[in-house]
């Protein structure tokens, strides 16, 4: 995590820049900087937090998130696979005579079918969700600012990126120091050079 | 939230969650300190107990491996014992487990926030409980690098698939399914605690690794919003697994026509036991640690109290279902029901019945007494009863019947080897020594989430103007 390269300098030769960032005091100010932002007109925008902020979604205006569906297939996958397994398994590829029970017993596949459904569930959720945050990213543009760390402890960011329709820096970075926002940096993205 | 705005508010207002209201970033460092302390100034407390767990881990290794070389026979059971301690043990590891699971999945559902100061410590421990759990189905089939046809579906060349029917089989699928869930739950739970501790870390080691587990968590909300809906969704998956892995555990007893055994109240009895169980565990350790490691602020009595609640009511539970067992003996009218009842409190292992009884039903009923459920030696020495009498509960179940069933010809009595008690002193140098690490090397505390039910995270509460925010030191 080295600082210098954030420091600015002449423009040329500089990496492209990847957005702005500022800091807030609180889960409060930061709500409302983030209304204040958006009502400046910058969408390309995200919080970095140690926790999940109340109502920042909300805020932010972000849609709900697409993952219980994902979730919900991944289940039923599991559920038919339980069901397909043991009823081929035991109903026709390999059949014995245990107790007298009957060779396809529905009611004996429901504690495998619910632990399947379960399994196959819970991967879903994890690694959707790993994508759903394109982790693992071992490099991001923000871990070059020297004050970033301070978003796991108890530091409140807000960046603009460059990406956003309406972009420029000047108008970000008053918007954010409108909002009461703290040692406001341009972020450049080292990657791209 | 200074002491003077909470006078007036009266008796009604709960105690706080985090005693003396501490900042955010106090949070992060009483946390973390454990974690980041040299290697050089390692608590002597700990090492001692490292070192001890490592020679019982090494008893462990050495019985397992004898096993593996002799063959099961070194065990105490036999018939009409053929199960004994090594499925007792089974079951009380993976009970243990249950309170993990209870605290982190149920008790979230539940949005009882009081749960984040403990349920990180108590899933670490579930895991590390089914661990010790699953070494004895594994170990007791003799040769499990052979066993693993029979265990699981896999293509064999004897074109042989396993029996579904069975709920043995069930079992395998239960146990580790809950395995892997709750690696999984954990794991995700842990995710923003590694990005704080690779971000405080002070050696390119320590960033390196603890980077590489945190994946680049950047604590961006387009994240938190997929994260919150997760852990959720794991928490949802969670909950009926854990009531489903011990009542598929039950089932290992009750679908058979044992004395004893065959009977429906298994499942929630089965489960009512494991939490009780395991409550008692997390206690345990829970006041060694948050004494040892100066985390009293954020683990509280309110917490503690909580948990001999929980203790309570669980343990009850438990006392019904024997009650309930007993009654059901009679009243069905089956002579051998009613034998193997009567067997047990006053037949050859009348003394594992009573120890079970005075542990299980009768220590924890001092709970209903304030006083007690806030002092730390009651709850201390209660809590390693409710071990002791879940350890016998076990024991008597399995024992009792299978010692005396239909016939008196095939009666039997169980004695452990050297081996059995090897094996299961062994399991807890297992648990210990992956429990020290974790002490050593994870935060114990979820902080992320102990954060997040603080008074500063509230973005509604407090106006910033006053200044009264906890936000210091910026």
């Amino acid at each position: 995590m080295s600082a210098h390269t954030t420091v600015t300098t002449d423009e040329s030769a500089e990496p492209k820049i990847f957005g702005v960032v500022g800091e807030y005091a609180t889960p409060h100010d930061l709500l409302e900087a983030v209304k204040a932002v958006r009502a400046a007109g910058f969408s390309r925008i995200d919080t970095h937090t140690p926790f999940p902020v109340h109502g920042m979604d909300k805020a932010m205006g972000l849609p709900g998130s697409k993952l219980p569906w994902l979730v919900l297939c991944g289940g039923l996958t599991g559920t038919a696979s339980a069901i397909a397994l043991q009823w081929w398994m035991n109903g026709y590829d390999y059949m014995f005579r245990i107790g007298g029970k009957p060779f396809i017993s529905y009611q004996a596949y429901v504690p495998i079918g619910f632990e399947l459904t379960v399994l196959l569930s819970a991967f879903t959720t994890v690694l959707t969700l790993l994508a759903m945050c394109m982790l693992p990213r071992p490099y991001h543009p923000l871990f070059t600012h020297a004050r970033f760390a301070r978003f796991s402890d108890d530091g409140f960011f807000l960046s603009v990126e460059a990406s956003d329709p309406q972009w420029n820096e000047a108008k970000a970075k008053a918007a954010l120091e409108k909002a009461g926002g703290q040692h406001i940096t341009t972020i450049r993205d080292i990657s791209e050079t | 939230m200074s002491a003077a705005s909470r006078v007036g508010v009266g008796a009604l207002t709960p105690e706080p969650l985090l005693e003396n209201n501490p900042s955010l970033h106090d949070v992060t460092e009483a946390i973390c300190a454990p974690v980041e302390l040299d290697v050089a100034k390692t608590p002597i407390g700990w090492l001692i107990g490292f070192v001890c767990a490592l020679g019982m881990l090494g008893v462990f290794l050495g019985a397992v491996g004898y096993l593996f070389w002799k063959g099961i026979g070194i065990w105490g059971n036999n018939q009409p014992i053929g199960w004994a301690w090594d499925i007792t043990n089974f079951v009380w590891w993976i009970g243990i487990g249950h309170a993990g699971t209870l605290i982190s999945a149920i008790l979230f559902l539940f949005k009882q926030k009081w749960r984040t100061s403990i349920n990180r410590f108590a899933e670490a421990m579930t895991i590390f409980a089914v661990i010790c759990a699953l070494m004895f189905p594994i170990i007791h089939t003799g040769r499990p690098w052979l066993a693993v046809y029979w265990l699981l579906p896999l293509p064999n060349q004897m074109s042989m698939w396993p029996n579904f029917r069975s709920p043995l089989m069930w079992d395998v699928f239960a146990v580790s399914t809950y395995f892997t869930v709750s690696l999984l739950f954990w794991y995700v739970g842990l995710i923003p605690d590694l990005a704080t501790l690779r971000d405080r870390a002070k050696t390119k080691t320590r960033a390196l690794i603890y980077g590489i587990f945190a994946m680049g968590w950047r604590g961006s909300n387009r994240h938190w919003q997929h994260y919150e809906k997760a852990y959720l969704i794991l928490a949802g998956l969670s909950t009926p697994l854990v009531l489903s892995v011990h009542s598929v555990v039950s089932f290992d007893f009750a679908t058979s026509v044992l004395p004893g055994w065959h009977t429906t109240i298994f499942p929630p009895y089965f489960v009512a036991g494991a939490v009780f169980s395991g409550f008692g565990l997390v206690m345990t350790l829970m006041v060694l640690a948050r004494e040892f490691f100066g985390l009293k602020h954020l683990v509280t009595m309110r917490v503690l109290e909580n948990m001999n609640k929980i203790m309570l009511v669980t343990g009850t539970m438990v006392g019904y279902a024997y009650a309930m067992e007993f009654f059901i003996a009679w009243y069905g009218g089956n002579p051998y029901e009613r034998f193997t009842f009567i067997n047990r409190m006053f037949g050859p292992y009348w003394w594992a019945y009573w120890t079970m009884i005075s542990c299980n039903v009768i220590s924890p009923q001092l709970f209903w007494f304030r006083s007690i459920r806030r002092s730390i030696p009651a709850m201390f020495i209660i809590s390693i009863f409710v071990n002791i009498g879940m350890w016998f509960e076990r024991f008597v179940i399995i024992v009792t019947s299978l010692s005396r069933d239909f016939l008196p010809t095939s009666w039997g009595y169980f004695r452990p080897t050297l081996f059995d008690i090897a094996t299961y002193v062994g399991t807890m140098g297992l648990f210990f020594t992956l429990f020290l690490l974790f002490l050593r090397f994870l935060p114990m505390i979820a902080i992320s989430e102990l954060k997040g039910v603080s008074p500063h995270a509230d973005p509604h509460a407090h106006p910033p103007a006053n200044g009264a925010t906890g936000k210091e030191n910026h």
